[in-house]
């Protein structure tokens, strides 16, 4: 990460309303130059919105766009240093791959040669050459993709909008395309800025992502950070799976708390969050994978009893639905790293232990 | 909510500029002064009264502002009702004949191989574009007394009843049977189109879902095709049945003069009679009785139908 | 197993056997050399050469397709303003009006938008003057008006489906909102706006009963030439006529439907082309 230099990119309490619909909220954020940032949440959340306001194709109601120092206020999309990848990927169906690449070009002041250099750059840049003189639908849902990636960087821009990029692809194509993606960034250095629903595309992708909510950023960060420190219940949910319980802080120490959980029938240890006091009633986080199952009671971790309702066995790991106590279902996420005929099994008792450090304390 | 609701980008800039408004207001104005104009001078001169001058009606000064003369006489003479009737049923029956026929066919077309589908697709389609005109006039060649197949009909019912019963030739010409038989003609593509595409979306493993649960073919198509296509049904019943009962042309030409249809009576109480303001009222009650309730049901169906889409 | 349905294919054939006998009856009973219409006479050609000899019968389809020609261009312009502007701009003033305008001429009937034309054109020149007579400028105004509402059905469909997003990119490419349009609307909409064309130009050309009640002495559309001759009973070059109009519009729209066909063809085979790219 680089420290924080002048902000390239600066949203400024931006927020729109749709008559009565409010779809985006005093949304802040600052992206710096050459980053991938990603928006991350489920549909009408707001981060389309976002999006088609840095594009130019809704102005905000409120608050102010900054790129590169300059207010974007009021300079319709065909003025702005900005492009977009749309998640249909817009090609223009009457137009070759190569007229497709070139057509934002026509409006720069390029010799004839010039402009055509620029598209063999770009075909070159996507691997499509062999491609060029083909209708958009004479090509592949992959390539469709990278004509439309292709097109919307022949400008050069400052700022590559990506709008569900990965969507449309088949599974096998995604995860080849995230690389390419990256490659791609890395060697232009453009600032991109994705829009997706998928976590594990805006992980993966982006070097920060900004989580929202019903029109609100809900949190910003490292996607390894924010996975691991989400801050709130939405955030926690939303990231991975995780399963949520009542808890009350017992007592706290200084470099960790005692947290009674009902569900557990059990206190735990927990590490700290700032202004914890005893009494305190807030929410105890855990994830799968953070979890063990042992079949005898260990010592220096949390232990809680369980018996295993369900099981699925992937091969490579397996997932276990252990029923607490209390009668409440957690779920428990296993390595299968050792050959071993003896894993737990239906109805079996264990226990399950985890690090203090693992339980996520949450008050949102 | 959702983006569907807002305007365009694009729409939004002609909209800043005024644009928009020339887009808009020349086909607005066009439609404004040579369509709803017109239609409110039918509406003002059904409440007018005849006069003989040129042109034959008077409005206010010795005649009275709101004269409702034509209407009472659609409720009392009974040439109207009688019009009305007929229109009605020629329509009706000219609507199930076509459904009858064109349904077996629309499904008949979902079968065959594609190649041949777009080939019998076409056929279906090029009558359309031949002159509805001398569609008709084909009809009246071959109903009329002397024809082959005037005569192959008499062959053939005199072949089949007993000895008494022979005639020369059948009289089909200037009949309701006639009206509707060319009527079913006509419009028989405009029932097997909208049949067609919405028989042709059904999903094939839902007849094979049915039949793997021990449905037999025919409740098959009872059960699973029937229910289905009935967006289609109605819309070409639509297509079939409002044209025909307005029909002019068809009955003009083969139909009973004694039996006249509604559309033959507005255009003689215009033409002939020169009663502006009776064939007003006429064509008014022609459109309460036939055009604005379908125009009000398509209008909430196509909302149902976006609303299914959401 | 799949079982032929034999029902279904019975039907199909009576169908077009429905549609089809009429017509060939017609087209055979041209060649017929009796004077009296449906007694066979004989071959011969007698009534083409009396129809190629009939100089009121060509005059009426000059004055047919010169309608034909204007009166649909001019509602394929009004007409494609019309779709652009329900398709795109979602909300204006009167849109509801301006809906039900569009609509109510596509199940008026034939009857009623006559007279309702014919009463506007007699006051019109009764308070203003104008038009002065009826004829091919009643003609083509009422044939506009009818048929560029089935113009606006045809090209609203069209851009109701294409991709919104297009135009969004091509401003986000550069390009100000007249070339959009020019670049990337008007082109995708093309084929929507020639068969809107082609649809207004078959229903200006088949118009009988507007035309009668908006037509003035003297202007006889090829249509109203045949109505009249028609309204008197079947004649053998009526007969005549209608097998070289039939033939020449089946031999267009047959034409037209091995293009398309081709058309599709090629399609399919830049999709496997696509397909096999992806591998």
């Amino acid at each position: 990460m680089p420290d924080q230099p002048a902000p390239f990119l600066r949203i400024d309490g931006v927020s729109k309303t749709f008559g009565t619909f409010q779809a985006v909220k005093d949304v802040s954020l600052t992206i710096a130059k050459g980053e991938i940032f990603a928006l991350l949440g489920g549909s009408g959340c707001g981060k389309t919105t976002l999006l088609r306001m840095l594009a130019g194709f809704e102005e905000p109601t409120a608050g102010r766009i900054w790129l590169d120092g300059q207010d974007m206020t009021g300079v319709p999309p065909w003025e702005r240093p900005v492009h977009m990848m749309f998640q249909s990927y817009a090609l223009f169906p009457h137009m070759s791959v190569a007229k497709n690449i070139g057509y934002g070009l026509k409006h720069e002041k390029l010799t004839k040669d010039q402009r055509m250099a620029r598209v063999r750059e770009m075909l070159d840049l996507v691997q499509l050459t062999p491609f060029a003189d083909r209708k958009p639908h004479q090509i592949s849902g992959g390539q469709r993709q990278r004509v439309a990636l292709a097109r919307a960087l022949a400008r050069q821009p400052k700022l590559l909008l990506l709008d569900e990029p990965l969507a449309a692809l088949d599974k096998k194509l995604r995860e080849h395309t995230q690389f390419e993606l990256m490659s791609i960034q890395e060697r232009t250095g453009v600032t991109f800025i994705v829009v997706t629903h998928d976590q594990e595309e805006a992980m993966t992708l982006a070097d920060r992502i900004a989580v929202m909510d019903k029109g609100q950023v809900k949190q910003v960060g490292a996607p390894g950070h924010v996975y691991e420190h989400p801050d709130s219940r939405f955030v926690a949910n939303f990231l991975g799976s995780i399963t949520q319980f009542p808890a009350r802080v017992s007592s706290v120490a200084t470099d960790r708390a005692t947290v009674e959980v009902p569900a557990f029938g059990a206190t735990v240890e927990t590490g700290l969050i700032p202004g914890l006091a005893a009494g305190e009633a807030l929410t105890l986080a855990i994830r799968p994978e953070k979890l063990t199952i042992l079949r005898e009671k260990p010592a220096g971790l949390n232990a809680i009893p369980g018996e295993i309702k369900d099981l699925a066995y992937f091969g490579k790991d397996s997932l276990y639905r252990v029923i607490l106590p209390s009668g409440e279902l957690i779920s428990v996420h296993a390595v299968n790293a050792k050959r071993e005929d003896n894993r737990p099994d239906w109805y079996d008792k264990i226990w399950l232990g985890f690090e203090p450090a693992s339980a996520i304390l949450l008050r949102d | 909510m959702g983006p569907q609701t807002r305007r365009h980008p694009l729409a939004e800039w002609f909209h800043r500029r005024g644009w928009s408004d020339l887009i808009i207001g020349l086909p607005y104005l066009w439609l404004l002064v040579l369509f709803l104009l017109p239609f409110v001078i039918v509406v003002a001169m059904s409440v007018a009264t005849r006069t003989p001058t040129a042109p034959p009606f008077g409005y206010g000064g010795d005649n009275p502002v709101i004269n409702l003369n034509g209407y009472a006489r659609l409720l009392h003479d009974d040439l109207y009702i009688r019009a009305f009737l007929t229109s009605l049923l020629n329509a009706a029956n000219a609507m199930i004949l076509c459904l009858l026929i064109g349904y077996p066919m629309a499904l008949g077309l979902t079968r065959v191989s594609k190649n041949w589908r777009n080939v019998l697709l076409m056929l279906v389609i090029l009558p359309f574009w031949t002159s509805f005109l001398l569609r008709v006039y084909a009809w009246m060649g071959l109903m009329g007394k002397n024809s082959w197949f005037n005569g192959l009909l008499t062959s053939l019912w005199n072949w089949a009843t007993p000895e008494g019963w022979a005639v020369t030739s059948i009289p089909m010409m200037h009949s309701n049977f006639a009206v509707v038989l060319v009527m079913v003609y006509t419009y028989l593509p405009f029932m097997i189109l909208p049949l067609y595409s919405s028989l042709e979306r059904l999903d094939p493993a839902l007849d094979e879902a049915a039949m793997d649960l021990g449905t037999r073919p025919f409740g098959v198509f009872l059960d699973v095709t029937l229910p289905q296509s009935v967006p289609g049904i109605i819309a070409g019943g639509l297509l079939v049945f409002i044209p025909a009962a307005g029909e002019l042309v068809i009955p003009t030409l083969v139909g009973d003069a004694a039996q006249p249809m509604i559309g033959r009576v507005i255009s003689d109480e215009f033409a002939s009679a020169r009663d502006w303001p009776m064939a007003s009222s006429v064509a008014v009650a022609l459109l309460l009785i036939m055009v604005v309730p379908t125009m009000i049901y398509s209008h909430y169906q196509a909302k149902a139908d976006t609303g299914e889409r959401k | 197993m799949k079982r032929r349905p034999w029902f279904l294919f019975t039907m199909l054939a009576f169908g077009f056997a429905f549609f089809y006998i009429p017509i060939l009856s017609m087209i055979v009973y041209s060649f017929n050399g009796s004077r009296l219409a449906t007694v066979w006479g004989g071959f011969s050609t007698k009534w083409y050469a009396s129809l190629f000899s009939n100089r009121q019968v060509g005059a009426a389809l000059v004055l047919s397709v010169q309608i034909a020609l204007i009166s649909a261009t001019v509602a394929t312009i009004l007409g494609t303003m019309a779709g652009l502007a329900l398709a795109r701009f979602t909300k204006f003033r009167g849109r509801l009006l301006f809906t039900g305008m569009v609509t109510a001429p596509l199940v008026m009937p034939e009857v009623i938008t006559g007279i309702s034309t014919l009463m506007f054109f007699i006051l019109m020149a009764d308070w203003v003057g104008w038009p002065g007579s009826r004829g091919f400028t009643t003609i083509t105004l009422a044939h506009i008006t009818f048929s560029m509402v089935f113009v606006t059905t045809v090209v609203q469909a069209r851009v109701s489906q294409s991709d919104r997003a297009i135009e969004e990119a091509a401003m986000d490419l550069g390009s100000r909102p007249w070339q959009v349009l020019w670049d990337v609307t008007l082109p995708t909409i093309f084929p929507a706006v020639l068969s809107g064309w082609l649809l207004a130009f078959t229903i200006s050309l088949d118009d009988v009963v507007i035309t009668s009640f908006t037509t003035g002495p003297g202007n006889t559309t090829l249509p109203l030439l045949i109505w009249s001759k028609v309204k008197l009973g079947v004649t053998p070059d009526i007969n005549a006529l209608a097998t070289l109009i039939v033939l020449a519009v089946g031999a267009g729209v047959i034409i037209a439907g091995i293009v398309l066909n081709r058309a599709e063809a090629r399609r399919a085979r830049d999709e496997r082309l696509a397909y096999r790219a992806n591998e």
